[in-house]
């Protein structure tokens, strides 16, 4: 079956047999974004969190048909080097990622995170960060969530003042 | 002008000596076998392993690019030790390049730069910290010499700076100079700068990989392809000890997508034109395998147990045996911990092309040589014509420090003539993991009448971490009888207590145990430590105090007492219970590498609440502040995870569970909210810091929980085991 999907604001048609297979794996082999990755295939790590809608998934467990006419966002296409995401800046400030494979799912789960909550407490960051870091880089990580909740602010009021 | 012959250093000098030692120790160690195993394990304990690869030829470090950037292929591996950024450090500073002009890469197997060894340990940059600063140092001397040789100069009339030479009005960039040359002039190892003129070593500058990390750039093993590339899956039993016999695929071999079957003589493994389909089909195989028995976590725990096995005295000063024998008064108490996994995020797995009698690997491995002899070895082919390409790690821990896969998928590759990609998916890896070993610790003491340690006894049981592994020489086991990695941290440090002793027990269980982040130093840290809290306990001391007082007066003595005075002063250490909150206290020495940490706890809903961690560390010199920090704030926070929540059990036959969730680990809201790192350099050179802050955090928890609640937590994970003495 043919699928059309919206990723990092490009559009795609894809051709695929198996309408169950898992979104991760259309967007990391056929659309070869290798940035969103694969941690454990059942939903419980959360590598593999994406955008969709603007609303943080795991992807490996989110049927690809499920995503058809949905915009899809991944670490790719979140912020360029010129100008970055605000959680990317925040991540970059504060020099977080150790190993850094399990990184671009929580930047993402951030990213989510800050659309419903621009300024999440701990509590809610407790509450809404749920994803797996081996090398435990959590301390900075959630220095670098408030940060970056402060720059979206920054960056908020000066879209206002420049309107 | 002639070449000049460079000098055989200083180090390899060493290397060779250290060799040749070990050789005429294996004589020895029959005749005086227990003293003999004492030294050796004394001195395995402090020892700082050298780099194993070569360091004659800078020109299979450094790649000269003709935008005047040097390419440093690195012979070790980067997991998020930060090791890649550490060495730039190191390099740029005596090759007078910026840190933006330096790039670092996996030095490929067949790019000649291949360490001997491994990856792991805390010795990356303890062992290259003196041969790297050569090699960058001749490096830049060879581009000197060039230089001058052209302007017809001497070369002490050059200067250099961000790679660019400069004499009187001449001014070259190193990419001119390097133009062209084939046959360098070596010169003989030039004098390194001070230490005061580095612009780079001992400041917090960022990661090298700091920019892909953050974009999802494909840089690590589980990202790479091959054109025409396809995609395998190999079935993995889920039982302990199961031999593959046969395998049904006839279900499988009509699954959509499936190109083959591949069947060895130790495996079977459907390949397909996508990773889901090659995973759906794999499902469809029925394989058949053999079993002695179907092992439970009681047939485990019963193996553990000091008394069982093959012991071996680690370490003996004065009689505390006979102290021990003889005593009314004997304070004695057990800890245990559990199976661990290491759990880290990117699965094993690996890229293969083999084309005939050659093979290419690409492959997240901290073992390069051995994953290549490994791969030349089932193809029967040339090592020289094995070439592994190391990616950056989603995580090592020691998982990586045997990567047999790498073999397997080579010959899924020979047998469908195509690349192959392979991994493992989240429940082999799970079931597959080389694990943590759990272990068991009798600690046993008498104390003087000032309440002081008068005699002090470790017996620690393990299962193995270094015996039988890949990378431990064949004859390290035989010589010393015992497990280094098993006792790692097992030894008393306390060398101000007149009598004390340790004995490590070896058992080999039916499943595969191995290196995991520290090796024994968080179990062995946790028991002593907290026998420590006990005895101070009885003795109605400030635990704090306690130690301070039974150190002994020596350099590695005085390290200690410095980093435990600085925690408690940081800290405001209290022994009593402040707002429903206490402190802990524990420290530990890995190699030479003091670490004290003090933690404040509470306890709300029933759940081990960690608020605080107080880390004070002396690794010697530190190359990059901002990143020793890192691994401190890591290391305590997986220390954390594993102390509090971890643990794996064996239940017919399976280890289990298979999961992130059910195999429980510190999540953010499990994590400290603050990290306090202190870091004190009194030593001349850097020493271990990946490993050494896991060491303290289980004892300092469980410390902290007596304080609180008067209940004294001997059994990790601490977490089930304060729930099961509510009970």
């Amino acid at each position: 079956m043919s699928i059309n999907l919206s990723v990092n604001n490009q559009p795609y048609s894809i051709d695929i047999e198996d309408e169950q297979t898992p979104l991760l794996w259309v967007i990391r082999d056929l659309l070869n974004l290798k940035g969103t990755k694969y941690g454990c295939g059942l939903s419980s790590c959360g590598s593999c969190t994406i955008l969709v809608d603007g609303e943080a998934i795991r992807s490996c467990s989110f049927p690809v048909s499920y995503a058809a006419g949905k915009n899809i966002i991944t670490i790719e296409g979140l912020g360029s080097l010129e100008k970055p995401h605000p959680v990317q800046q925040a991540w970059i400030e504060e020099i977080v990622p150790q190993c850094g494979y399990c990184q671009p799912g929580f930047i993402m789960a951030t990213a989510g995170l800050l659309i419903k909550n621009p300024t999440p407490t701990d509590e809610q960051i407790d509450e809404e960060i749920t994803n797996v870091c081996r090398c435990a880089t959590y301390y900075r990580m959630r220095k670098a969530i408030h940060r970056a909740a402060e720059i979206g602010l920054e960056q908020n009021k000066e879209g206002q003042l420049d309107e | 002008m002639s070449k000049e012959k460079k000098k055989i250093s200083r180090r390899q000098f060493v290397v060779r000596t250290a060799l040749g030692g070990t050789g005429l120790l294996v004589v020895g160690a029959f005749v005086f076998k227990r003293p003999i195993r004492r030294a050796l394990a004394e001195y395995a304990d402090t020892v700082e392993l050298f780099y194993t690869g070569s360091t004659d030829d800078p020109l299979i470090w450094f790649e000269l690019t003709s935008e005047n950037n040097v390419v440093f292929h690195c012979p070790k591996v980067e997991m998020g030790q930060g090791v890649f950024t550490g060495l730039a450090q190191i390099a740029a500073d005596e090759l007078e390049v910026s840190m933006e002009q330096i790039q670092v890469v996996h030095a490929a197997s067949a790019s000649g730069n291949l360490d001997l060894l491994s990856t792991g340990g805390s010795t990356s940059i303890s062992s290259l910290w003196e041969p790297l600063r050569e090699l960058a140092a001749t490096m830049r001397e060879m581009i000197k010499i060039a230089a001058a040789e052209s302007w017809g100069v001497d070369v002490s009339e050059l200067s250099v700076s961000n790679g660019i030479i400069a004499a009187g009005v001449n001014k070259t960039t190193y990419a001119e100079v390097a133009e062209g040359i084939t046959d360098w002039t070596i010169p003989s190892t030039p004098e390194l700068k001070p230490m005061a003129s580095y612009k780079f070593i001992g400041r917090p500058v960022p990661r090298v990989d700091l920019i892909p990390k953050v974009y999802g750039t494909p840089i690590f093993g589980m990202d790479a392809q091959m054109p025409d590339m396809l995609y395998g899956a190999i079935v993995r039993s889920s039982k302990i000890g199961a031999k593959f016999i046969d395998a049904d695929t006839s279900e499988a071999e009509v699954m959509p997508g499936v190109v083959q079957i591949v069947k060895e003589k130790d495996f079977v493994a459907v390949v397909a034109k996508s990773m889901y389909q090659a995973e759906v089909a794999k499902r469809m195989i029925k394989a058949t395998w053999e079993t002695d028995k179907d092992w439970n976590t009681e047939d485990i725990e019963a193996m553990i147990r000091v008394g069982e096995g093959h012991p071996v005295e680690i370490q003996k000063e004065g009689r505390a045996e006979r102290i021990l024998e003889g005593s009314d008064n004997i304070i004695s108490a057990e800890y245990f911990s559990p199976i661990g996994a290491h759990a880290q995020l990117e699965p094993n797995g690996a890229v293969a092309h083999v084309e005939g009698d050659k093979a290419t690997v690409i492959i997240s491995t901290q073992v390069v040589k051995i994953t290549r002899d490994e791969v030349a070895k089932r193809l029967g082919i040339k090592k020289k014509n094995v070439n592994i390409i190391p990616t950056y790690l989603g995580g090592g821990f020691g998982r990586r420090l045997h990567t047999p896969h790498a073999a397997e998928i080579a010959a899924i590759s020979k047998a469908v003539g195509k690349p192959v990609k392979c991994f493992y998916d989240r429940i082999e890896e799970f079931q597959n993991d080389t694990f943590r070993p759990p272990t068991h610790h009798l600690l046993k003491a008498v104390l003087k009448e000032n309440g002081l340690i008068e005699a002090l006894e470790h017996n620690v049981s393990s299962g193995d971490v270094s015996y039988g592994s890949a990378i431990t020489p064949p004859l390290v086991n035989p010589i010393m009888g015992s497990d280094l990695g098993a006792w790692r941290g097992g030894m008393i440090q306390y060398r101000g207590i007149p009598n004390y002793r340790a004995v490590s027990w070896r058992v080999k269980l039916p499943f595969a145990t191995s290196w995991w982040r520290g090796l024994g130093l968080m179990a062995n840290t946790f028991a002593i430590e907290s026998f420590m809290d006990e005895l101070a306990w009885i003795a109605e001391k400030n635990p704090v105090e306690f130690r301070l007082q039974q150190i002994q007066d020596n350099k590695r003595g005085h390290r200690l007492k410095e980093v435990i005075m600085v925690a408690a002063e940081k800290a405001k250490y209290t022994d009593t219970v402040t707002n429903g909150k206490a402190m802990g206290f524990a420290a530990s020495t890995d190699v030479n590498t003091p670490c004290a940490q003090i933690v404040e706890v509470s306890i709300e809903e029933g759940q081990i609440k960690v608020h605080k961690v107080s880390c004070v560390m002396d690794p010697g010199i530190v190359i990059n502040p901002n990143q020793v920090e890192a691994q401190c704030e890591g290391a305590i926070t997986m220390g954390l995870s594993a102390a509090l929540y971890e643990k794996m059990y064996v239940e017919k036959g399976e280890l289990q569970p298979v999961l992130y969730g059910p195999y429980r680990m510190a999540l953010m809201k499990d994590a400290p909210r603050i990290i306090d790192v202190t870091l004190l350099e009194h030593d001349t050179k850097p020493g271990a810091v990946g490993e050494p802050p896991l060491g303290p955090i289980g004892a300092a928890i469980a410390n902290a929980v007596f304080r609180l609640t008067g209940k004294r937590l001997r059994r990790m994970p601490l977490q089930e085991e304060l729930e099961s003495l509510e009970v």
